[in-house]
């Protein structure tokens, strides 16, 4: 386990001796709040009329008063002036919560690709259920699409927005006991949700799955992270704000706005786990997908696209290639991806016109996205020796062209046509995951094999060669899994519709279920290669914090090429 | 003064840069979205679309619990073999009292619109606790817990209300006899099954899951399934009236 020093280190704050200290109004308020709310959930706790409930609500009351309890002993500990914005004329940044978010990151990464090679274990061999409620497929999807989005992705996020704020503002993260809400309170939601979901606590709307009142909870959370963001980039020393923080800033409030329009829900009772969702049938479909699909346009996207414009140019040590590329970048794919939603919807019951808008927009934004994709690539001009010698840059450029290759095949797929045979099979889970573990998981591997050593205060990594194995390894199994997928939606998809000559459906459906073996266990492979390249990036990222960078690093002296 | 000095406004003014991504994002939305609240046309008109019955509704949220949705759809599309594996394309009205909606996204298992009344309860039983003693090839999880599990009649009145709230039409009739109709609902015996089945159009009543005492998760989601896609008459419903 992780001593608290990792995270914690004492702030090197000048002594000033002439200030008594007292207890801020943040502690002594937040403090106060806890205690009351961990009374509440002892109530809520007793009340409760399922034992889910029951469980989430004695579970907050305890952590409420842990949180008291860390508010009171941190006041203790601390020196009587807060940490001060700036030391010697350089901004004092607040790295605490970062490398907190980065070992969540790590740890939820890997829970979740866990869980995903699990499930996709369950679909090849589905003796795997074990006829048990809890580890059934049903209620561990969404634990897995959970664990890699919100807890895995999510802690990114975080992490890299308090490094990228700071650094690009020259200004300490505002808030004194604020950001330590933030990546607190957001892995509390992700312990909260995935209880529930081994529990059978869902509202079923795919990747809004958790109930009314860890969505409450989210809510008080996100702006919160709102404010600290916002907060930061007034307090800025730069004149602009840097094109990464538009991203992140575009993805905080976009998501606050998704989160609030698809999940007001009127729960049964207050004691009690139940909600319905105040919207119905079609408006729900249509809520939902609007959510669904901007969660990975900004979420997914728009949030790791500001680690691409930080961390690529940074790696690289180039300016990112057009600053103004990057403008109609961040304008037209934020207008642009928010109409995208009814792609999810062709040929249901939804009118045509929200269909074809859907489809008309999502074929558009495969420009902004492409515009972006070349943003990052050209960044590369001048440097693109580097990715034979740096295996972290080449993993944070090989992302993009994943994000290049999967921002084409969404496009495509959203074109009805082709969605008539691609939607309801594996071809979309093989899309999503190109752009999962292809876009999103190399750039946030990327990102935290640079992000580590600078917030630790190492030179550099404990081994280059593990990333090198990390990138060779997490590459095939990303290729087996995409390939297999491409392979079993497709053929699925033609099954469904092939005729005999005399005009009838040649296959019954369960002879298509069973031609998707072979490929559940290549996918399944493939989960598992990605599972041990991220154990070795654990490994790797552990013994970087632990020991610093290795004695023996090789010193390359390239010849330049004749 | 070029386009791209007058960018600058956002690049220094954090609050307008926020205000800007909020009106930018809020466009999409607002013109997909609002429509579908008050264009006529959204949702047909059809007879027989009702609120599900108290079982069915029981069964319906362990649908939802158990994530059935993961894996079955419930929406047949209008193209040539879907209509002829599934059935008759689904309507809007036919799931415009679902809060959530359930029509899914994948289906590694069959759609399931319009499952009801295609197998047996037997069927469904076997098939609930064992998917492979029925279907040797399946991938189905089994849920034999369902069976042993009993559903709470007490409970569901409060369930309907709030979904009143939420605009389901339930009388204070159906409301105020929920418990009874539960129980009437799974038990053919029971003095209140004429009552409840005038309460509820085209409702079935039958022992679901073969067991006689208080209704089990087994009896509830069975009787979901068995009532999917069967409340429309396509004989009746006029086509050409709601083309859209």
């Amino acid at each position: 386990m992780v001593s608290g020093g990792v995270f914690f280190q004492r702030e090197s704050a000048m002594p000033q001796p002439s200030i008594s200290k007292t207890m801020t109004t943040g502690e002594s308020g937040l403090a106060l709040i806890f205690a009351v709310a961990a009374f509440l959930c002892l109530i809520a706790s007793a009340k409760a009329l399922d034992a889910p409930f029951a469980f989430h609500a004695g579970l907050s009351a305890a952590a409420s008063l842990a949180v008291v309890f860390f508010i009171i002993n941190r006041y203790y500990d601390r020196p009587a002036a807060l940490p001060p914005a700036e030391i010697n004329g350089r901004p004092n940044y607040n790295m605490g919560p970062i490398k907190f978010s980065s070992f969540m990151a790590m740890f939820w990464g890997i829970a979740g690709f866990l869980v995903g090679l699990i499930i996709a274990s369950q679909l090849a061999w589905p003796a795997l259920n074990f006829d048990l409620p809890w580890i059934q497929f049903g209620r561990l999807r969404p634990l897995h699409t959970s664990a890699v989005i919100f807890a895995f992705g999510g802690n990114v996020l975080i992490a890299t927005s308090f490094y990228v704020v700071q650094k690009s503002c020259r200004a300490r993260l505002a808030g004194d006991l604020a950001p330590w809400f933030v990546v607190l309170g957001y892995n509390y939601f992700i312990l909260i949700a995935g209880t529930g979901y081994l529990l059978g606590v869902t509202q079923s709307k795919e990747y809004a799955e958790p109930e009314w009142y860890a969505d409450l909870w989210l809510t008080i959370v996100w702006v919160t992270y709102l404010l600290v963001f916002l907060g930061t980039i007034i307090k800025r020393r730069e004149p602009h704000i840097f094109v990464a923080n538009w991203f992140y800033l575009a993805f905080i409030v976009t998501i606050a706005v998704l989160h609030l329009g698809n999940n007001p829900a009127l729960p049964v009772s207050f004691f009690g786990s139940k909600s319905y969702i105040a919207w119905g049938g079609i408006q729900d479909a249509m809520f939902q997908w609007w959510y669904g699909h901007n969660a990975v346009g900004f979420f997914l996207t728009a949030g790791f696209l500001a680690i691409m414009y930080y961390f690529i140019p940074k790696r690289a040590e180039r300016p990112i290639y057009s600053y103004r590329l990057s403008i109609i970048h961040f304008w037209a794919l934020i207008f642009l991806y928010i109409w995208a939603g009814p792609h999810h919807l062709h040929y249901t019951a939804l009118p045509d016109w929200t269909q074809t808008l859907g489809m008309t927009f999502s074929i558009m934004l495969w420009m902004p996205s492409w515009g972006g994709m070349i943003n990052g690539l050209m960044t590369l001009s001048g440097a693109w020796d580097k990715l034979r010698t740096d295996p972290v840059l080449r993993m944070l450029v090989v992302s993009v062209a994943f994000y290049g290759m999967s921002t084409f095949e969404g496009p495509m797929m959203s074109i009805k046509v082709v969605n008539s045979l691609s939607h309801y099979t594996d071809w979309t889970i093989g899309h999503v995951h190109s752009g999962a573990l292809g876009w999103v998981g190399f750039v946030s591997f990327g990102a935290l094999y640079c992000l580590v050593p600078w917030v630790w205060n190492r030179k550099g990594l404990y081994s280059l060669k593990l990333v090198n194995w990390h990138f060779w390894i997490a590459t095939l199994g990303i290729v087996l899994y995409i390939s297999a997928m491409w392979v079993s939606g497709i053929l699925q998809g033609l099954m469904w519709r092939a005729y005999t000559s005399l005009g009838f459906l040649e296959y019954s459906f369960i002879e298509t279920v069973e031609a998707m073996h072979p490929f559940y266990v290549i996918r399944a492979a493939g989960g598992a290669l990605f599972l041990i390249g991220a154990l070795i990036m654990a490994f790797n990222l552990w013994m970087t914090v632990r020991v610093g960078e290795q004695e023996v690093q090789m010193p390359v002296a390239l010849q330049p090429a004749e | 003064m070029s386009f791209w000095t007058r960018h600058q406004i956002f690049e220094k003014n954090s609050i307008i840069l926020v205000v800007g991504i909020l009106l930018v994002i809020a466009i999409g939305g607002l013109v997909e979205i609002t429509p579908l609240f008050y264009l006529k046309s959204t949702i047909e008109v059809v007879d027989g679309v009702r609120p599900y019955t108290p079982l069915e509704l029981a069964g319906r949220n362990i649908y939802v619990r158990e994530g059935c949705y993961l894996c079955h759809s419930q929406m047949i599309r209008p193209l040539r073999d879907e209509v002829e594996r599934y059935g008759h394309f689904s309507l809007a009205a036919e799931s415009m009292f679902d809060h959530p909606f359930q029509w899914g996204s994948k289906r590694t298992g069959p759609d399931l619109a319009r499952v009801g009344a295609k197998y047996s309860d037997d069927w469904h039983v076997t098939h609930l606790t064992n998917p492979r003693a029925i279907v040797p090839q399946s991938v189905m999880p089994g849920y034999p817990f369902l069976a042993r599990t009993e559903v709470d009649p007490d409970t569901i009145a409060d369930h309907m209300r709030t979904l009143r709230t939420v605009g389901v039409p339930y009388t204070d009739d159906q409301i105020a006899s929920a418990a009874a109709d539960m129980k009437a609902q799974a038990d053919p015996d029971n003095a209140g099954t004429d009552a409840f089945t005038k309460r509820y159009a085209k409702a079935v009543v039958r022992n679901f899951d073969g067991k006689t005492g208080t209704p089990t998760e087994m009896d509830a989601l069975i009787a979901y399934l068995q009532m999917l896609g069967t409340l429309v008459d396509f004989k009746l419903y006029n086509e050409k009236a709601n083309l859209r």
